[in-house]
This record gives C-alpha cells, sequence and structure tokens, in this order.
C-alpha cells in the first residue's frame, strides 16, 4: 500500500514536470510560429481581435511584396558575402596564430598569450568608437572593408583553438619534421585535419555572430547596396511599420539561415555555448 | 618501433630548446594577420578612447582640443547619463535573477528522465541563435496594443490591456521579458553541463541516509554547482549591461528614454550627435563599472562559499 502510494506520487510528480517543461518550451518557440503564420497572412486575417493563429488563407505572396517593398535578396548577397569571409578569415588567421601558441617556442609567449587573453574581457563598447576612426582615416566607411576586415582575427578563436592544438600528440608532426616537412605544410596537412570538431565550432559560432550582428554594421554603412539582413530589416521596421506581414516576412527570411544550420549542427552549437563557458 | 619513436622525440626537443630564438620569425610570421588586426582594432583603440575621452572632437575637426576632466565632469552632472545607468541597472537587476532561475530549472529538469528531450532543448536554445533584430521585430507584434498575442492572452485570464511599448514602466518590463526569453537558452546549456559534472554517487549515498527531493537540492546540488552558476552570473551580468540590439528595434530607448540604456547612449553621441570625446569618456566609465562589478562578485564568491573564482 505504502509503496503504491509513493509510485503514484513519483509518476504524479513526473507529468507535472513533463507538463511544466512542455510549458515552457512552447511559450519559448511560440514567437516563432506567430511569426511563421503572420508572414503568410493576409493583412485581413492581422488586425482581428482576438487574433487568429492560422490564416483563413496563406498568402506565400508576402515573401515576394517584401523583396519588392526592399532589396532583401542584395541585403542577403551582403551578409552571405561578409558572414562568409570573416569565418574563412578567422579559420586561417585564428589556426595560424593558435599554431604559433601552442607549438613554437619564443620568446614572450606567454606574456603575448595572457594580454591576448585579458582583452576579451573589454567590452567592445571600449573599441567601438576608435576602431571606426581607424576605417574613417582609411577611407574605408561604407565599403564591405569596413564590415569584414575587424572581424578577421579574434582571441576567442584562437584560444579555442590553441586549447585543441595543445591536445594532439606531437608526435605526428615530428616525424614530419624528419620528412623535411615545413611548418606551415605541417599545420595544413597534419593539425587542421584533425582539429575539424574545433574548426567547425569556431565557424558556426563566427558565421552566426557576423551574420547576426547589427550595431558595428549599423555604425559603419550608410548606402542601401551594402547593408545586410539585419540593417536591412531594422530600416525596414521604420518604413512599413505596422505591415506586420511584410515585417514577419522579413524576419524570416533574416532568420532562416542561422535557423537551418542551427538545426543541422545543433551540437557544434552547445560545444560552442559550453567552450565558451569553460574558458572563464 | 616505439624505442625508434621515443629517439626521434628527444633529438626534436633538443633542437627546438636551441632553437627557441630562431623560431621568433617564424612565429612572427604566423602569428602577423591577428597582430595587425588586433593592434589595429582593439589594442589602439583601447589607448586612443582613454585619450579621446580627456578630449573635445567631432571627428571632422582637424584636431583634438584637449579639456582635461571636462567630459567626465559633464557625465555626471548629467541627469540623462543617471537616468541612462538607472536603466541599465534595473534592465540587468531584472533579467539576471529571472533569468538564472528559469535556466537552472529548466536544467534540472533535462537532467531527469524526460520524454522528448532533443525537442525541448532545440526549442529553448532556438531563441539564442537568431537574430537580435528579427527577435525584437516578433515581439513589438507581440507586444502590439490593440492586436497582440500578449494583450490577448492577458484578457484570457482577466487581466486589463497594456500599452506595452508607450507606458515607460510596461516597456521595461516587456525589454526585460524578451530579454530573459532570449537569453535564458545559454544558461541552460551551461547549467545542464554543470550537473553532468556532479557524480552520480553524491545523489545515491542522499538517498540512503533518505534525503528528499529539496535537501539534496540544497545540500548537493547548489554546492556543487556553485563554480557554474557563479560564472553564469558574472557572464549574465556583462551581457545585460551590454544590451543594444533588441533595444534599439524594439523600442528604440523610448518611451521618454525609458529603456535607453549605456550602450544606446554611447551610440547617440558618438555616431548621432559626434561627441566622439564625451562619448569616450562615457564607455570608460561603463568599463569601469562592470571591472568593478566583476571584482565586488569575485571578493564576496570568495568570502561566501570559500571558492577560488578565475
Amino acid at each position: 500500500m505504502n509503496i503504491d502510494f509513493r509510485k503514484s506520487g513519483r509518476i504524479t510528480k513526473d507529468i507535472l514536470l513533463h507538463i511544466l517543461i512542455y510549458a515552457l518550451a512552447l511559450a519559448t518557440i511560440a514567437p516563432f510560429i506567430w511569426m511563421l503564420l503572420t508572414s503568410v497572412k493576409d493583412i485581413g486575417d492581422i488586425f482581428v481581435y482576438p487574433p487568429k493563429w492560422l490564416p483563413s488563407k496563406f498568402h506565400f505572396e508576402n515573401y515576394r511584396r517584401a523583396f519588392q517593398a526592399a532589396p532583401f535578396g542584395r541585403y542577403y548577397l551582403n551578409s552571405l558575402l561578409v558572414a562568409l569571409t570573416v569565418t574563412i578569415g578567422q579559420l586561417i588567421t585564428c589556426s595560424m596564430a593558435a599554431y604559433a601558441f601552442a607549438r613554437l617556442q619564443f620568446k614572450g609567449r606567454e606574456v603575448l598569450f595572457y594580454i591576448f587573453l585579458g582583452t576579451m574581457m573589454i567590452p567592445y563598447q571600449v573599441t567601438m568608437i576608435p576602431s571606426f576612426m581607424v576605417l574613417y582615416w582609411l577611407g574605408w566607411i561604407d565599403s564591405y572593408k569596413a564590415m569584414i576586415v575587424p572581424g578577421l582575427a579574434s582571441a576567442f578563436g584562437t584560444f579555442l583553438l590553441r586549447q585543441f592544438f595543445l591536445t594532439i600528440p606531437k608526435e605526428l608532426e615530428e616525424a614530419a619534421y624528419i620528412d623535411g616537412c615545413g611548418k606551415f605544410r605541417v599545420l595544413w596537412q597534419i593539425i587542421i585535419p584533425l582539429s575539424k570538431p574545433a574548426l567547425a565550432t569556431l565557424a558556426i559560432f563566427t558565421f552566426m555572430g557576423t551574420f547576426n550582428d547589427f550595431i558595428w554594421a549599423l555604425i559603419v554603412v550608410n548606402s542601401d547596396h551594402l547593408r545586410t539582413v539585419q540593417l536591412g530589416l531594422a530600416i525596414f521596421r521604420d518604413r512599413y511599420i505596422t505591415d506586420w506581414d511584410l515585417l514577419m516576412a522579413g524576419s524570416v527570411m533574416a532568420t532562416l539561415p542561422i535557423l537551418i544550420v542551427f538545426f543541422f549542427a545543433q551540437k557544434y552549437f552547445i560545444k560552442g555555448i559550453t567552450l565558451s563557458g569553460i574558458k572563464g | 618501433m616505439p624505442s625508434k619513436n621515443a629517439g626521434i622525440g628527444k633529438t626534436t626537443v633538443i633542437r627546438r630548446d636551441r632553437n627557441s630564438k630562431k623560431n621568433i620569425l617564424p612565429a612572427l610570421g604566423f602569428l602577423s594577420p591577428t597582430l595587425v588586426i588586433f593592434c589595429t582594432f582593439v589594442l589602439f583603440p583601447v589607448f586612443f578612447s582613454f585619450y579621446l575621452s580627456f578630449h573635445k572632437w567631432n571627428m571632422f575637426s582637424s584636431g583634438q582640443e584637449f579639456i582635461g576632466l571636462a567630459n567626465y565632469r559633464r557625465l555626471f552632472s548629467d541627469p540623462e547619463f543617471w537616468m541612462v545607468l538607472k536603466n541599465t541597472f534595473i534592465y540587468t537587476i531584472g533579467t539576471v535573477p529571472l533569468n538564472m532561475v528559469i535556466s537552472l530549472l529548466t536544467a534540472i529538469i533535462l537532467n531527469r528522465q524526460i520524454a522528448g528531450k532533443r525537442f525541448l532543448r532545440t526549442a529553448i536554445f532556438t531563441p539564442v541563435v537568431i537574430s537580435p533584430v528579427a527577435a525584437a521585430l516578433i515581439w513589438r507584434w507581440i507586444y502590439d496594443p490593440n492586436f497582440g498575442l500578449l494583450n490577448y492572452l492577458m484578457n484570457l485570464v482577466g487581466l486589463p490591456a497594456v500599452n506595452w511599448l508607450n507606458e515607460p514602466k510596461a516597456a521595461m518590463i516587456a525589454l526585460i521579458i524578451m530579454g530573459v526569453w532570449k537569453t535564458y537558452g545559454t544558461n541552460m546549456v551551461l547549467f545542464s553541463a554543470g550537473l553532468q559534472g556532479i557524480p552520480d554517487h553524491y545523489y545515491e549515498a542522499a538517498e540512503i541516509d533518505g534525503a528528499g527531493w529539496w535537501s539534496k537540492f540544497w545540500n548537493i546540488t547548489m554546492p556543487m554547482l556553485t563554480p557554474t552558476t557563479f560564472f553564469i552570473m558574472i557572464m549574465s551580468m556583462i551581457s545585460s549591461f551590454q544590451v543594444f540590439d533588441i533595444v534599439y528595434v524594439l523600442t528604440s530607448g523610448g518611451p521618454l528614454g525609458a529603456t535607453k540604456v549605456m550602450v544606446f547612449y554611447i551610440y547617440e553621441n558618438a555616431f548621432k550627435f559626434f561627441e566622439m570625446g564625451y562619448a569616450s569618456a562615457v564607455a570608460y566609465v561603463f568599463f569601469a563599472i562592470l571591472a568593478v562589478l566583476t571584482v565586488f562578485q569575485v571578493k564576496f564568491m570568495q568570502t561566501r562559499a570559500g571558492y577560488e573564482a578565475v
């Protein structure tokens, strides 16, 4: 009797926990579902009270209208260009720097590395204004270079890869050195192929950060043809304040690439978060 | 084979030591791209913005005029600066504890036998990865006073409609709700990692002693999670202090400056009013506040939990 009672109590608790966590998860994704559904609604289905979840008819042409109202295609290309260049650039610069920190013995290595780590603590607001000035002096304001070049190195990425490189056994490289390989070839042909998980984590994190970046693009870009999706969407908001069908279609477009990458490479996102957690 | 390998290892080690000086050039080669970017966009800016904070400069005039501490004096006597500081604190105090409670609760539940864990984790983590601009736009629509989802749901449970984004107090609450929604997935992942690090036999031993759920939570989970909790607290605080994108899109700092936060104020002064010197001074004060708060928390945790942080 007593045991049965405890058992049923445990089951009730389990059910309650399930209800709680599912309610929370549903509340968390409800805004996305609301965005998706609004993006294909007729304006008549949008301004109704009480709100209707499902559209009476699916208006996929809202997306076409959004593309006509603003050059989202161009914004997309800009975003992809900037995000991909920065990601590839960081993979190269960070692995090179990480290799130097992990494998080459030179004077001042430790000091330099700690200076590097220390700068991760500096909030970007402090460096934002002078970085803008540097770009202004170079005549790079309002160009792709302004969006790309400052992102071509990363203390976090260097740190992440260095930690990974340190776990790779040295014997492999030493055999290659004996065979007369240069340092660059060792990095390229031995270390890089062994570091795919770390490189994937860095790539995904950098891509996400750059694709979602807003403030930097807002500061350094004025021309419409250089705007990224995020910047274009924010400006779209000012022009079509209550055209929720178009605004939600634009939002779907601005979130889609990251969501797709996220669903297919979730473990790297999780790993990146945990790694950035460990670094502190 | 093994002995041969060992021999190779030894000779290379000796050679490397002798070559420590020679390595400088290749090392510089490997580091140069990173160093160039780093010096131009991190190191130089850190010093230059400090220098700028003692100058008056609108960026277009040829020279910077030295004005000593005038920017700092102006900042401390500017009521708008104090309002912005207060808003930033309200946002931080509003988001960080709420965020931590929800994310810890979620992590604890997901650490148990739950059906559909993968789906739940994905759902909870999704807001973290999407763009803040799009996220804020979705919430603008949810907060719409007449046709928004939130007012409708509140009406269902008998609460009065709120003009979320147009009343100062409501706008801050709206910003906090959205801020927690956007970020609690990160902390859920970090707490989950922390929970997985607690050995099962601690709980098993406690169960043998007849410990209940609360006792296990309070005497095992919480103490074992102290490093994680501490880290999450500092990181959440720092990122709440730096909030900008969602403010820009959700409320633009309004109404009546009720959601104008520190970074928004820096942005406005630097890139709308071109007060580069003043904005740099604000940025440095902001940096100092963050640093002091972090140090204070480290000290507090060390004395409270006897835990060596960092």
